[in-house]
């Protein structure tokens, strides 16, 4: 009898780790950026010929950094959810970091595109996306290579960072903000962040 | 035939795809063979976190692509391999590293499989242990007393 218990309790305990391995998401990754200070950049902004901006710009502010692609087909799914926080208007800014607007699209032949065609057809792709689906960003800064996406370990398109007023990193999110997610954890964060 | 067409097309497809996609690689690696050789040597050490069971030398994830021109590129100036893997971990975390490195969240994946192969052991040199006793109680000669018993037992039987 006391055998049984035992061959049972070892087949439960395996039923148990299974389904917590099951009900995990892959990929959530934790990133090893939260707590640490945003990453510095300086990009052009979108729609505003010769104009830069990089984090140190918004210090003393709590921000979100959303990255999107007008390819990205989450983002679209994500982004009504935007419109509606910066309608809400609670004073937060998000600004978009448009990622590998060509190079990350799998439909285009990069080959075909002249290296001094892309940047501008990048800026073309990326502000008639913002005019069909609404324009939540404070700006949106273009990360043509992907490179600034390397530095914030982006590797899903939408990522969104909520920043602190001293520019360090206090929350990352892979994969599209649901209002779930924006009402129970982002919200609240911001909230917490702005006292 | 035409099934037999379009599977041959399918096949050769299959053949003909990594071969072009190599093609790349190759020009690359003509070009400096010792850095390529260490590009290999990392890149199979770091997990494409797109695809999560493939790594970056492997992968045709975009991602992958340009993490191999961003390894390519340290290489090129200089940097050494812990350097570049430190990069990765920085970005990615140590889900980016295929051997993640032994501290205390890590602890229970590098032992893990070896306390229950522990555990394995020990419960079959208890079970094991048990059954010898039990076949040597088994096998034990019958005394007087059972051979009687036997007897009378297998008497009845032959009566009946």
């Amino acid at each position: 009898m006391n055998r049984y218990f035992w061959v049972l309790g070892a087949f439960i305990a395996l039923v148990v780790l299974l389904a917590v391995g099951l009900s995990l998401n892959p990929r959530e990754v934790p990133s090893p950026l939260v707590g640490k200070p945003a990453p510095a950049f300086r990009l052009a902004v979108l729609g505003q010929d010769g104009q830069t901006m990089g984090p140190e710009d918004l210090k003393g502010k709590v921000w979100l950094l959303n990255v999107w692609a007008s390819w990205c087909v989450s983002c679209r799914q994500e982004h009504p959810v935007l419109v509606d926080f910066a309608r809400r208007g609670n004073g937060t800014p998000i600004v978009g970091l448009n990622y590998k607007e060509l190079r990350g699209d799998g439909a285009i032949d990069m080959r075909r595109v002249p290296a001094e065609q892309e940047v501008p057809l990048a800026l073309e792709r990326a502000s008639g996306w913002l005019k069909t689906h609404g324009d939540p960003y404070l700006l949106t800064v273009m990360d043509i290579d992907g490179r600034v996406g390397i530095d914030y370990g982006v590797y899903g398109v939408p990522e969104t960072y909520v920043i602190d007023k001293t520019g360090i990193i206090r929350m990352k999110h892979t994969g599209p903000v649901s209002p779930q997610i924006l009402n129970d954890k982002i919200l609240p964060l911001v909230a917490e962040l702005n006292k | 035939m035409k099934p037999f067409l379009s599977s041959l097309f399918l096949v050769l497809g299959l053949i003909a795809g990594p071969a072009f996609a190599s093609a790349t690689n190759e020009a690359a690696l003509a070009e400096d063979p010792v850095a390529e050789k260490r590009l290999q040597e990392l890149s199979k050490e770091l997990r494409c976190l797109v695809c999560q069971n493939e790594t970056i030398a492997d992968s045709n994830a975009e991602l992958a692509v340009d993490l191999r021109r961003e390894i390519r590129g340290m290489i090129r100036d200089g940097r050494s391999d812990n350097e570049i893997l430190d990069f990765m971990v920085t970005r990615y975390g140590d889900f980016v590293l295929y051997r993640p490195p032994v501290k205390g969240i890590t602890l229970l994946l590098w032992i893990g499989p070896l306390a229950l192969l522990l555990i394995g052991i020990l419960a079959m040199r208890s079970y094991l242990k048990r059954r010898s006793t039990q076949v040597a109680n088994a096998s034990r000669p019958l005394s007087a007393d059972e051979t009687r018993r036997a007897e009378t037992l297998l008497k009845e039987m032959n009566d009946k």
